[in-house]
């Protein structure tokens, strides 16, 4: 088989077969599905839901995983702060010209097996190859569909005095990332906090009842996602800033380029919004669990139908300031 | 705990909160009026606003934001005469990641980067010498901004290239200095301030003597000040305790890493390779001697001279980042803020940068 | 104006040191501090280290608010 990825790859004869035998279907291991051109799903339910997503990460492999495990991991992390179980998972490969086939296989090694622990089957994929420089070494592009937990979420409950958690430290992956791509020179033993979430999520919201609405703080970090939960859902959010975890390793990172941790991305965390009642209950089971034992209470609902629905931070000196969307991205600065 | 972290540590700086609040009313008692400081630096804007104490402090001391940033005073003709450079073949421009999304007359780094100019964002200016080394086919330009905390370490990117032969890097240099700025502020008489909290890094390079020309010529005191919260609150009651006993001095309160001749190594090493110029401050128009330029016989490492750039007098706005900049008006006093300049679509500099005052305002004490 | 942040000094060699800043590190040159040595603390800029840190003093100057508090 040959070494590298060619044009001829992408045109869909011999090597085209030769790739998604000896690649995709190698691993993903689902020859049913794949004799056809679209998989059929036993289903007996109306409540399916349905997310997509595509990857474009660089570096390609950093610590703590690569682009193959964080194409299963984001799908299936948007089907369950949806509130549903990923039940099945199809991939996009778009690849340029040249791409070794060992790296390829890596990733794909990796997404199998990702999506063996998350227990979703990868049931339908579809390969296009460029020219070199049309692209950047390997995209993914993932779709998962899911079935709706028992238990729902009550976004339209949320209420004055309702709690915020967060399920660990913020900032892991994007710092992860950017010492992986070695142009800042930044070094860190930090790795990606890259993992699925949904059977630690399902566990939470079936044993304690109260879970209003979650979201995954990934791209444009804890910031970005609560002020767009606040404006999707019409509330006054406020945080306390000394009780967000935030890694000394991270806190580090950022004082030296001038970043904020509350604007990096994570991979496996995931933020809740809960009954104020249910919080101390609520703690207990998602710090039970290996993937929330650092979870902390981060703020409250200060108040709601507020047109606008704001996002505060207190500071620990007692001031309120408050906090606004990614601007822009993230540049390092010497001022 | 780190030594260090005390100065950042909650209960201290609650207690250091009532102290500055204590020693402002005795001086509003006396006085009939808050003390007005100005924060020289820009980093103490920021620190100021995201610490909250500028918030905490609003009916006690009245802070006025300097022309201490970088960004916000970098003439917009540099940023156009950039984009052109950018223009030309086989250029990679070089910027820290301050100046991207700096606008200058109709585009900016960021716009021109997306349109396929090979402009890198760095880090170090060591590193664009390394990308000089790295591609001798093709011209390496740095876009080389910055106090004096910044200009000797363009001085040793020099000092690199020099040593490599590199023919092939040049810094395009738009420097700025500190003495000159504060004496146009206080020369113009349009900003009435009681006294400085002067700029901590700025003076590990010049070190604390280098201010005693604010009290002997202008009887101005000045206390150089730390960015940790508790440092800020230090340097602001020592400098209100000195107003308040009428006593003109200048004052380190930030001995751990300011030395009173502050660092020769790196005096040294910027006046081997550069000499004053004058420097157009935006908003500010030229100030005589207020920057520094690469001495003649470096001219080789001279963006300005080794490549013809003509670059038009950009068109006047509404922007008064000007007057922000000279502590003449706050930004919600300007119209375009909050309304036509914000960060995503910024108008003016002191927008962009995240340690502008407006860009303070905006993010940290804005509420509407 | 400039963002100055205290670093541990791990390790010198040649122009260059490893400095540690809670757990994240970077080499940065020590040009401007021939006097470096390891385990001290430097101001660091744009990847240089600018002056050393004076930990001693730090703490004097905590000590010396924390009497001014008092009073």
């Amino acid at each position: 088989m040959a070494q590298r990825i060619s044009m001829a790859h992408g045109e869909g004869g011999e090597l085209t077969h030769e790739l998604i035998k000896n690649v995709f279907m190698k691993y993903f291991h689902n020859q049913t599905h794949a004799r056809l051109d679209a998989a059929i799903l036993p289903w007996n339910s109306n409540e399916i839901v349905m997310t997509t997503d595509s990857y474009v990460v660089k570096p390609i492999f950093f610590p703590g995983g690569d682009i193959g495990k964080l194409a299963i991991t984001g799908t299936v992390n948007d089907l369950a702060v949806s509130g549903a179980k990923p039940v099945a998972i199809t991939a996009g490969f778009i690849i340029e010209e040249g791409f070794s086939i060992r790296d390829l296989k890596e990733i794909v090694k990796s997404m199998a097996l990702e999506a063996e622990h998350a227990g979703v089957q990868i049931i339908a994929g579809d390969t296009k190859v460029v020219e070199r420089g049309s692209a950047d070494g390997v995209f993914i592009n993932t779709t998962g569909i899911g079935q709706l937990f028992e238990q729902r979420l009550e976004p339209d409950a949320i209420t004055e005095g309702d709690t915020v958690i967060i399920s660990g430290p913020v900032g892991e992956h994007g710092v992860a990332i950017m010492s992986a791509r070695k142009e800042l020179g930044l070094i860190t033993d930090m790795t990606s906090d890259c993992a699925s979430l949904h059977h630690f999520i399902e566990e939470v919201v079936t044993n304690v009842k109260g879970v209003r609405v979650m979201r995954d703080p990934t791209r444009g970090g804890l910031a970005t996602t609560l002020v767009e939960l606040c404006e999707d859902f019409r509330f006054d959010l406020e945080l306390e800033e000394s009780w967000i975890p935030v890694p000394d390793a991270v806190h580090g990172a950022c004082d030296i380029l001038g970043f904020d941790p509350l604007y990096l991305a994570n991979e496996g965390k995931v933020v809740f919004i809960v009954e104020a009642e249910q919080a101390k209950k609520m703690m207990e089971v998602i710090k039970s669990h290996p993937l929330g034992a650092s979870a902390q209470v981060i703020g409250r609902v200060k108040s709601c139908d507020n047109a606008s629905g704001k996002l505060y931070l207190k500071t620990p000196i007692g001031t309120t300031r408050r906090l606004f969307r990614l601007s822009g991205m993230l540049l390092p600065r010497i001022c | 705990m780190n030594k260090l972290d005390l100065f950042s540590d909650h209960h201290l700086v609650r207690q250091s909160l009532a102290a500055v609040i204590e020693i402002a009313e005795a001086f509003k008692l006396e006085k009939g009026r808050m003390p007005v400081l100005m924060e020289v630096c820009g980093s103490h804007t920021m620190a100021f606003a995201r610490s909250g104490i500028k918030q905490r402090l609003m009916d006690h001391v009245k802070l006025i934001a300097g022309p201490g940033c970088p960004v916000c005073v970098t003439d917009q003709k540099s940023i156009d005469a950039m984009i052109q450079l950018a223009d030309e073949p086989d250029t990679i421009l070089c910027t820290f990641g301050d100046m991207m999304r700096v606008p200058g007359s109709a585009s900016t780094l960021m716009k021109a980067k997306t349109e396929g100019k090979d402009i890198r964002v760095v880090y170090s200016p060591l590193e664009s010498v390394k990308i000089a080394q790295q591609h001798p086919d093709k011209e390496v330009i740095f876009l080389g901004i910055g106090f004096e905390t910044t200009i000797p370490i363009l001085a040793l990117a020099i000092r690199e290239a020099e040593k490599m032969e590199l023919h092939n890097f040049t810094i395009w240099m738009t420097t700025k200095l500190v003495e000159p700025v504060l004496r146009e502020l206080l020369d113009a008489g349009e900003v009435k301030v009681d006294g400085f909290l002067l700029p901590g890094h700025v003076s590990v390079v010049l070190g604390k003597t280098s201010y005693d020309f604010l009290m002997k010529e202008y009887q101005v005191p000045g206390v150089i000040s730390g960015f940790e919260p508790v440092q800020l609150l230090t340097g602001m009651y020592k400098l209100i305790d000195l107003l308040h006993n009428q006593k003109v001095d200048i004052l380190n309160d930030y001995t751990h890493v300011v030395k009173e001749h502050g660092n020769a190594v790196a005096r040294e090493l910027l006046h081997t390779y550069f000499e004053f110029g004058d420097e157009a401050w935006r908003g500010m128009n030229v100030i005589p001697k207020s920057g520094l330029v690469l001495k003649d016989q470096y001219a080789r490492f001279d963006a300005k001279k080794k490549f013809n750039v003509a670059v038009k007098e950009p068109r006047k706005v509404k922007c008064r980042c000007g007057e922000i900049i000279r502590g003449l008006i706050n930004p919600e006093e300007c119209v375009l803020f909050n309304k036509g300049c914000t960060p995503v679509h910024p108008i003016g500099p002191c927008m962009v940068s995240s340690e502008g005052t407006c860009a303070a305002h905006y993010q940290y004490m804005r509420e509407e | 104006m400039c963002i100055g942040v205290p670093a541990k000094v791990l390790d010198i060699q040649n122009e260059e040191a490893l400095v540690d800043v809670m757990g994240s590190r970077m080499y940065v040159g020590t040009f401007f501090v021939p006097e470096i040595s390891i385990g001290d603390y430097v101001l660091l800029h744009a990847g240089q280290a600018m002056t050393i840190v004076n930990q001693l003093f730090a703490m004097e100057s905590i000590e010396e608010w924390r009497n001014i508090l008092r009073e």
